[in-house]
This record gives C-alpha cells, sequence and structure tokens, in this order.
C-alpha cells in the first residue's frame, strides 16, 4: 500500500523519479479515503510550480480536493488518460493512475520529503 | 405546510429561553437615532375587499401591453401563450422554483429540466445544456466567467450591440476595467471586423456578441467566432431563442458557449421579470458549467428514470474557489419554457419565428410608407428592426401610448447617440390591422413632433 522506493508527502502525495524527471501522483490511502474518483482537473503543460502550490483538483463523489505539488519544477506532461478514465485513480494508483510529470528545479528536493516508512508512520499517528 | 403565529405566552418563553426581557433588548446595537419609534406611518389596515379595489385601481393606471398594442422588443417579446401552458405549469406537482435534489420524488421535475436541456441544446446546436440560469444577463456573466476560468485570461470583449442590460451585468461582475466594447458600425448595425480584430489580443478571454444583436441585425457569427479562435479566446453568443428557429444554430458557426433569455418561450412579459437565462456550451467546457444538468440514465431495473448529473462541486465545497455561486435554477419558468416548445413543435416554433418575420417586414415597409421612417441599419434583421426617426425617439414614444399604441423600444436605453432610434417588434400576435394602426400613429406621433 506504500511502497518502497517512492517519496510521500504529509498531503498524501508522491513523487517517483523518472530519468531527469519526477512522476507525481496520490498514494492509496489517498485515493481510498476520497472514494470513487470521478474527475481529475490537471494543469496546463509548461506551468511551473512552487512547492506546496495546487497544481490540479481531484473530484470524488462525495468531495473536491487540491492537488499540491511536492517540489518546485515545471510541468512537462500530464496524464491524458485521467480524462477518460479517472477511476485509474483508485485502481492503480502509483503506476497508471498518475497525475503530472515535473522537471524539479532542484533535483535535490525530492530527498526532503519522506520515504516509505516515514509515510507509514504519519498515517499511522493519524490513526492512533 | 402549516402556518401558526406565535401567542404572546410564546414569545415570553423564547425571550426568556435566550436571556433577554424584551424584544427591544435585541436591538441595542441599532444606534437610537435609526430606530423607528411607535407605530409605522401607515394607513389603519384595510379588508381583502378595500384592498383589492385600491391596488386595482393603482394597475390600472398601466398601459397594459394587452390593453394597446405592443411594438416593444429590446429582449422581452409579447407571444401567445396558449391556455394549455398556465393549467399545466401551474399545477402542485409542477409549482416550484427549486431545483429538486431527490430523484425518488421528483421524476416529473426532474425530466421537465431534462427536455429543457435537450431543446435548448437543439436550438443553440452545442452539446450541454444546463438547467437555466436567472436570466440572460446572469447567462451572459455566467458564460464570461466560464471563459476567463477555461483560458486564464482575464479580458471581455463585448462585439457591437450587445445589450446594454448584459454589458452591465458583465460590468458589475466582472469588473468594468476588464470589459472593452467595440462600437457596432453605424451604417450597418453589426460590428466591423476590423475594428473588432484591433480590440482582441492575448489578454482576451471572451468575445460576447448578441444574435440577433441589440438592434435586430444579424452578426456574421462564423466570422467572429473565428477571430475570437484565433486569438486563443472563446466565443459567446447570446441568442433568442424565437430567432434560433430560423437562423443557423450559434453552435454549427463555432460558437463556443450560446447563452440568453428565455423569456419568449411561452413566460409572460410580467412587468419585466421572473424570466429565465438559458446556457449551453460545448462538451469540453462541462465541468466549468455553472447550476446544474440533469441527466437521464436507467435504474437497477433497467427503466428510464432522471437525476441530477453535475453540478459545479466548487459551489458547496470549495466555495472560495468557485467561479460562480449560482446553486439555483429558473425551474418555473424552465418549466413554461419546455411546455411552450411541446404545445407547439418544431414546425410550430418555426411558424411564430415565420410570422415576426414576416410581420416586423410588414412594419418596417409601412413605416416608411405612412412615416417616411426609414429602417437605420443595413444589415439583415429577422423579429426586431431598428427604425430612424427624424427626432428623438422618446418624444414619439410619449405621443404613441397616448394615441394608444405602445411604438417601439426608445434607442436611448444604447446610449445617447442612438436617442434617434426605434426598436420595433411585432410577433405573431400583431395583427395586420394592428400594425396599420401602429404606422398611422407612428406617422401622427413622428410629424406631431416636428411641428
Amino acid at each position: 500500500m506504500t511502497p518502497e522506493g517512492l517519496r510521500y508527502t504529509k498531503d498524501h502525495e508522491w513523487a517517483r523519479t523518472d530519468g531527469d524527471l519526477v512522476v507525481v501522483g496520490i498514494t492509496h490511502y489517498a485515493q481510498d479515503q476520497l472514494g470513487d474518483v470521478v474527475f481529475v482537473e490537471l494543469p496546463a503543460v509548461g506551468r511551473t510550480l512552487e512547492a506546496g502550490q495546487s497544481f490540479g483538483v481531484i473530484e470524488a463523489v462525495k468531495t473536491v480536493s487540491d492537488l499540491y505539488a511536492p517540489m518546485a519544477g515545471e510541468i512537462v506532461e500530464v496524464n491524458a488518460a485521467l480524462a477518460g478514465e479517472p477511476a485509474l485513480v483508485n485502481q492503480a494508483p502509483y503506476e497508471a493512475g498518475w497525475m503530472v510529470k515535473i522537471r524539479p528545479s532542484n533535483a535535490a528536493d525530492l530527498d526532503h520529503l519522506l520515504d516509505a516508512s516515514a509515510y507509514r508512520a504519519l498515517l499511522e499517528a493519524q490513526h492512533a | 405546510m402549516s402556518y401558526v403565529g406565535r401567542s404572546a405566552a410564546e414569545r415570553e418563553a423564547m425571550l426568556a429561553s435566550i436571556g433577554v426581557a424584551r424584544f427591544e433588548d435585541l436591538l441595542i446595537d441599532v444606534p437610537p437615532a435609526l430606530r423607528v419609534n411607535g407605530p409605522l406611518d401607515v394607513p389603519p389596515a384595510a379588508s381583502e375587499l378595500e384592498l383589492r379595489a385600491e391596488i386595482g385601481a393603482i394597475a390600472a393606471r398601466n398601459d397594459a401591453a394587452r390593453e394597446m398594442p405592443s411594438f416593444l422588443g429590446g429582449g422581452m417579446y409579447d407571444h401567445f401563450i396558449p391556455s394549455a401552458l398556465p393549467r399545466v405549469a401551474l399545477r402542485s406537482e409542477f409549482m416550484t422554483a427549486y431545483t429538486p435534489y431527490q430523484p425518488e420524488v421528483a421524476q416529473g421535475t426532474l425530466q421537465v429540466i431534462f427536455e429543457f436541456q435537450s431543446m435548448i441544446s437543439e436550438l443553440t446546436g452545442l452539446e450541454v445544456a444546463n438547467a437555466s440560469l436567472y436570466d440572460g444577463a446572469s447567462a451572459v456573466v455566467e458564460a464570461a466567467y466560464l471563459a476567463r476560468a477555461q483560458t486564464g485570461r482575464p479580458g471581455i470583449v463585448v462585439a457591437g450591440a450587445l445589450h446594454p442590460h448584459y454589458e452591465q451585468a458583465l460590468g458589475t461582475f466582472h469588473g468594468t476595467d476588464h470589459v472593452r466594447h467595440v462600437a457596432h458600425d453605424p451604417a450597418a448595425g453589426t460590428v466591423d471586423v476590423a475594428t473588432l480584430t484591433a480590440a482582441i489580443g492575448p489578454e482576451t478571454a471572451c468575445v460576447v456578441l448578441q444574435y440577433p444583436n441589440f438592434f435586430g441585425a444579424i452578426e456574421d457569427v462564423r466570422a467572429l467566432a473565428a477571430l475570437a479562435h484565433a486569438a486563443g479566446a472563446l466565443a459567446i453568443v447570446a441568442a433568442d431563442p424565437i430567432a434560433l428557429a430560423l437562423l443557423t444554430p450559434p453552435g454549427e458557426l463555432g460558437a463556443d458557449l450560446c447563452v440568453g433569455e428565455a423569456q419568449a418561450l411561452g413566460a409572460p412579459i410580467s412587468f419585466g421579470g421572473p424570466v429565465c437565462g438559458f446556457f449551453a456550451g460545448k462538451k469540453e467546457f462541462v465541468r466549468r458549467f455553472p447550476g446544474r444538468i440533469v441527466g437521464q440514465t436507467i435504474d437497477g431495473h433497467g427503466r428510464r428514470g432522471f437525476v441530477l448529473t453535475l453540478q459545479t462541486r466548487e459551489q458547496h465545497i470549495r466555495r472560495e474557489k468557485a467561479t460562480s455561486n449560482i446553486c439555483t435554477n429558473q425551474g418555473l419558468i424552465a418549466l413554461m419554457n419546455t411546455i411552450y416548445l411541446s404545445l407547439l413543435g418544431k414546425q410550430g416554433l418555426v411558424d411564430v419565428a415565420t410570422l415576426c418575420f414576416q410581420k416586423t417586414r410588414y412594419a418596417a415597409a409601412r413605416a416608411l410608407a405612412m412615416a417616411g421612417v426609414p429602417v437605420a441599419y443595413s444589415a439583415p434583421y429577422l423579429r426586431e428592426v431598428t427604425l430612424r426617426l427624424p427626432t428623438r425617439a422618446d418624444a414619439v414614444i410619449r405621443r404613441g401610448r397616448e394615441l394608444g399604441v405602445l411604438l417601439g423600444v426608445d434607442g436611448a436605453v444604447f446610449g445617447e447617440a442612438t436617442a434617434d432610434l426605434l426598436l420595433v417588434a411585432a410577433t405573431e400576435k400583431r395583427t395586420r390591422a394592428e400594425i396599420d394602426r401602429w404606422a398611422e400613429a407612428l406617422s401622427a406621433a413622428v410629424q406631431g413632433d416636428a411641428r
């Protein structure tokens, strides 16, 4: 549910290096809390983001949440498949349900994010 | 629902439970100088019989459209309303202004809204229509909000003669510094493409035009939409649904959004309201639509049913991010519109529009022959025509009323530069005799003023 090798944020996004890019999505926990995702609004390619800035909106049957950039950078690709099939976020949050690819302003920023064990500890603390 | 007034004992119990001695104690934050002391200065209560007589006498001072032939238009039109319409619309099952949340108990109302949306979609030639908005002006304002959110740009360009109330509403909601007006061509009556081109830039979110425009002139929607698209802006068309029975639907001409006032479809003019805004657009914008959309589905047994399919979630959950906070619709008027269109049918609506066109043309011909008053603009018109008077329209209109005819709308509502123009709409209700009488009154009013 919380794969090793990814980085995580306290806002329940995950980040994974892919060459010189970083792929971003939401965690299994986040999609489970949201329930059935019905729409994902993603940013325009080329937009630059600050760390923590909202880059999109995810809409589930009963709620709507902002999506936050785990690190500063430029959007170089968005997952076009989510427009027609938003349920991919529920079905495969770490794979086909990815959301954006960012070219980070500073690749080292990734190291400042939580690792899998720290994120698991965060989830356990929230449910303690 | 029953209503029972409070007794004095109940009032005292309520005051005691919140810890105040007298009702006046609740008003201590209002400065004494602003409070009314003692009874209001109004006449003593009248009986219902007396009241009806008094109010009736006041109402009788109006020049009602049903008492003198009306050639008024300018966005509100005096069309015939079949008797079956109020009979159905006022049924208690239907008569609510509110969008029902519970499909289990509101299938009839939801189906009506679905039919309304379907017919608006067909008339405008666009994929999706919502359950309606407050009026034509709010629909134009909402369309501009959608365009700004979609493009991330702030600017609104008004192309030519948009209804002045719509333009004022745009300024009120979006800020007048975001609204740029491009004047209509004084000869054609439509917007000049070269002037408009110069006004559209990288900050332009949308180009708003009216079809036919405020003066009744028919804009080249295809050319104007292409111009907007070339600059990355959306093309918003405010259209008259009766005229759309004959005109090519804006959606087929490249419009991204088509909005407007639906009053002409079976709602009375009622001193200006309530009316009903319609809102239609391309499917790609549906997530940014204001208001609500009803959809058709099937239940667990495979039977057809209707539900609220889509509503902008931001309106409820993330209000600070919402681009619209219109959560309601004009359900009752949209119901009237739906019944109207159902009673008339496709051919009936075409017949109404054709009659309006022919009668307005006849009126224009009579105005020239009888009063020497020409058509003001060279662009084609359909159900409303603008005439150029030799003098200010307000004086002519006043004289017409004395002669028992509502001659038309004063061009001054658009601005001082058009104060000599008279907007004339002859609907299917106007008989040949009435139009002839109108032309006589116009002739007398124009000559009377010239003396």
